[in-house]
């Protein structure tokens, strides 16, 4: 039976709405209710079904071309210098929208981006069959990707590290293949994703390293090679950042 | 331009109909270049020019039949925390494709599509789309709740007819 209590907050915490603690609450609530959970994971894949079938129409060459001449003639000065000042202040109310709108689309991309993967680790976590290759040898898990992906990849040796491969699967972000590769460590699953770095990935993550976190899970993303990598769960930083750093080791 | 390509695709959604979004954004354009003395530096620019475009699209005569159409007398804040028992598992989203999906949205009703692309789409806090709405944050809540309700019926639907026509 679902939690009266927490199961109504469900679309809030889905949008990010709820306090910090109520976050936290939730998270922990998440992980023992399995029927909270899967209504969970229901209302993110609508919502995000609701995100990709929404961004459906895009202006024509010609009307976007009407609406810069249109928006051109009325910046037009029509007494020179009078205007000067109004036009000065415009322009630097311009100058900080467009800052401010470039800055909210660069963090929406790379949200977009994160809520994908979050949305593949928590349904592949579901699934009865969350990897398809299943084998706790890298030297197993790395040639079953052969001939699938357009690329290759180095995993690390675990022996004493306290992290154990569970195995791999194909994943796709925004139509592209890449590798899933599912680590547990203690009683946390980890999601290892690794892609090409197109310039779409490039332009939602400008900076080489970075750290965010996306529905309280952890996430570090590093560029290496033309491969964008992201350790994605619900494990500490700390061990987020342990198996990182020896994906960075082994040559990632 | 800042948010053209947003703007255009939430008027779209809206009028349904091609001209009648690039009028809106036009017409929006030009009132918010007119009018741009009354936006204040340091508030939300988006919330301000997508209130724009959406005010003038109550204006139109599309605008007006649509809004027309829709009961808004049970919305109130307490729709909010009302318990959802539906099953959304008989949904079957991982089946539906996208063009599924959009044929759903098209059939919700405009006032709750609306808060569905601002939510989901254009993926604005509650409180930028109670700004953008001109409505508390408690209708906003209330009315997602409802849109996504409308949206889960209108995919079961085609569920079932898709059933019915296999059968």
């Amino acid at each position: 039976m679902p939690d009266d209590r927490w199961q109504p907050k469900l679309d809030q915490y889905l949008d990010s709405e709820l306090s910090a603690e109520e976050m936290r609450g939730m998270d922990a609530h998440l992980r023992e209710c399995p029927s909270c959970s899967g209504d969970a994971l229901r209302r993110m894949q609508l919502k995000r079904a609701t995100r990709l079938a929404g961004q459906r129409y895009t202006p024509s060459a010609e009307f976007r071309r009407r609406i810069e001449r249109q928006v051109a003639a009325k910046r037009r000065p029509a007494r020179g210098w009078l205007w000067m000042p109004a036009l000065a202040m415009a322009a630097v109310v311009l100058l900080v929208a467009t800052v401010t709108v470039g800055r909210w689309y660069e963090r929406s991309r790379s949200e977009q981006l994160l809520a994908e993967l979050a949305d593949i680790h928590v349904a592949d976590l579901a699934s009865p069959t969350p990897v398809d290759v299943v084998s706790t040898d890298r030297h197993t898990v790395k040639p079953w990707f052969q001939g699938k992906l357009p690329f290759t990849f180095d995993l690390p040796e675990l022996q004493a590290t306290g992290y154990t491969l569970v195995g791999g699967r194909v994943a796709y972000l925004q139509h592209e293949p890449g590798a899933h590769l599912l680590y547990d460590v203690g009683a946390h699953h980890i999601s290892v994703f690794i892609f090409r770095d197109r310039p779409e990935i490039e332009r939602a993550f400008p900076a080489r390293d970075s750290t965010s976190r996306m529905l309280s899970f952890h996430v570090e993303s590093w560029a290496k090679g033309g491969l964008r990598y992201f350790v994605f769960g619900d494990a500490s930083p700390e061990a987020i950042q342990g198996l990182s750093r020896l994906l960075k080791q082994a040559g990632a | 331009m800042p948010l053209f390509d947003s703007l255009y695709n939430f008027a779209h959604w809206l009028t349904q109909n091609r001209e009648e979004a690039e009028d809106l954004v036009q017409e929006t354009y030009a009132k918010a270049l007119k009018g741009f003395g009354s936006f204040q530096p340091g508030t939300n620019f988006r919330a301000w020019i997508f209130r724009i475009l959406r005010n003038t699209f109550l204006t139109s005569r599309t605008g007006l039949a649509a809004t027309r159409t829709v009961p808004l007398e049970t919305e109130d804040e307490e729709q909010t925390v009302a318990v959802s028992r539906e099953t959304p598992e008989s949904i079957l989203l991982e089946q539906a494709g996208q063009q599924q999906v959009q044929a759903a949205l098209e059939q919700v009703p405009v006032i709750f599509r609306e808060v569905l692309l601002l939510c989901d789409v254009e993926e604005m806090s509650y409180q930028e789309i109670a700004d953008t709405l001109g409505v508390p944050i408690g209708t906003v809540m209330s009315r997602l709740y409802r849109a996504r309700k409308a949206l889960r019926t209108a995919l079961q639907e085609q569920d079932k007819m898709r059933e019915t026509k296999h059968a």
